[in-house]
């Protein structure tokens, strides 16, 4: 039986699809532009694992080792589309911004991945786990680079919140310089590589930090308890 | 040879394959009409900033024609145009007029042009400009598309109907040229055909226009 917490910081930290497994990465490159962009196909690609996992793992006794495969793809296409027909009718002005990349979510890896490597090994409630945890390190890394290129590419950040929201909320668009031109690199797919390059480089940065802390309270540790002996 | 674990298997890719479609189909079935509810509204609302609603009182959604001219509308398809009437008189026609040389491909505009063939305004419906450059053709974006509104083909003449750099009057963007060139052409071309065909297009019903 696999920990809850393991799951928990795998998915959203050191198993983390975005930056560590590096899958999914043709939506995450194409789709945050904004923040809010971002938190969309998040939301719908966590959906889709979540609802993919647990069925996977619900079936999983069921399946014959030898169709599982499109078994799975057939599971997750018509919970994709499910998913693409709901927002299309619930959320339509995400839904024409997203568009041509809600059906892509079929094609990303992580959600096939995680059914094989995962789902179809564990029962429900970790699999219901693995796939939140995953689609929120998945989710996280999009808003993340969302944020980063709306606020150097066009100088606000939450712009266009009613996409997701509709009337919910209030215009929550911070703008941060009045007539700021734009910088046209981070708009531009080049900007997304280059983003999700820093995040991960970011990422090696703390780890690395916390082993040699970590390391360094060991060997710390160890003499303060030999004079017990 | 035994047959039956691959027929087990297979009846049981079947059986997931009835449940899989049977659960898009009822999401569908539950969702078509909101969905295409959505797709009504959001071109009504492109429609109604081009034509105040109190300008007219017909059902512009349904009163539709579907008219070729590769020449001047930019495509081979059908183009939709929308008539706005009150008490029955023309009051303008609203094009779904194409674009097709903008910097990534065609750029689908909504030209609406009063009777008597000024500019009402024009709206930009769907394209792939680069993001940052081209896409100050949006509202969202920048004001530029707003500037058509009250122009014709006498204001300006021929010669204005081209962007600055061309020697006309429109501006371009800062960086991109071809995306409003390609707009200016497509606006002027629709204005070309509501002049050549501007009485018709109000003459024909809806009715008599489909089975044609």
């Amino acid at each position: 039986m696999t920990d809850t917490r393991t799951i928990i910081r795998d998915g959203l930290w050191t198993n983390n699809v975005g930056l560590v497994q590096i899958l999914g990465l043709c939506p995450l490159l194409a789709v945050t532009g904004t923040f809010i962009n971002g938190l969309g196909l998040g939301l719908a690609t966590m959906a889709t694992l979540i609802a993919s996992n647990v069925t996977i793992s619900a079936i999983r006794s069921l399946v014959r080792p030898e169709v599982r495969i499109p078994v799975f793809v057939l599971v997750i296409a018509s919970i994709v589309t499910v998913i693409e027909l709901l927002m299309s009718a619930y959320l339509y002005d995400l839904y024409k911004v997203l568009g041509i990349f809600i059906p892509l979510i079929v094609t990303n890896c992580a959600i096939i991945g995680r059914a094989e490597a995962f789902a179809s090994r564990h029962s429900v409630l970790p699999a219901f786990l693995d796939g939140l945890s995953m689609g929120l390190g998945f989710m996280l890394v999009l808003v993340t680079l969302g944020g980063m290129r709306e606020i150097i590419g066009h100088g606000t950040l939450f712009s266009h919140a009613h996409r997701m929201f509709g009337n919910l909320l209030p215009d929550i668009t911070i703008v941060f310089a009045g007539d700021y031109q734009g910088f046209l690199l981070a708009v531009l797919p080049p900007g997304a590589f280059i983003g999700l390059g820093l995040i991960i480089a970011l990422k090696n940065i703390i780890d690395k930090r916390l082993q040699a802390r970590a390391s360094r309270v060991t060997a710390a540790a160890v003499p303060a308890v030999q004079p017990g002996h | 040879m035994n047959y039956r674990p691959v027929l087990v298997s297979a009846a049981f890719l079947f059986l997931f394959a009835v449940i899989g479609s049977g659960m898009v189909a009822y999401t569908h079935e539950n969702t078509a009409e909101r969905i295409h509810d959505n797709e009504r509204r959001a071109l009504l609302k492109s429609l109604h900033e081009l034509i105040a609603p109190e300008r007219y009182d017909n059902d512009i959604f349904h009163d539709v024609l579907y008219v070729r001219d590769r020449q001047l509308l930019g495509t081979d398809k059908p183009v939709a145009v929308y008539r706005a009437r009150k008490n029955g008189w023309p009051v303008a026609a609203v094009i779904a007029a194409v674009a097709p040389d903008g910097y990534n491909g065609s750029i689908r505009l909504l030209v609406a042009i009063n009777l008597d063939g000024t500019l009402a305004g024009v709206r930009v419906v769907e394209h792939r400009e680069t993001p940052g450059l081209g896409d100050a053709i949006e509202t969202s974006r920048s004001d530029w598309i707003l500037g058509f509104r009250g122009k014709s083909l006498e204001n300006p003449g021929k010669e204005g109907w081209k962007v600055k750099r061309d020697g006309g009057q429109f501006d371009q963007f800062t960086g991109a040229t071809i995306t409003p060139r390609a707009v200016v052409k497509a606006v002027h071309n629709a204005l070309l055909y509501y002049r050549q065909h501007g009485k018709e297009l109000f003459e024909q019903h809806p009715e008599a226009a489909s089975q044609s």
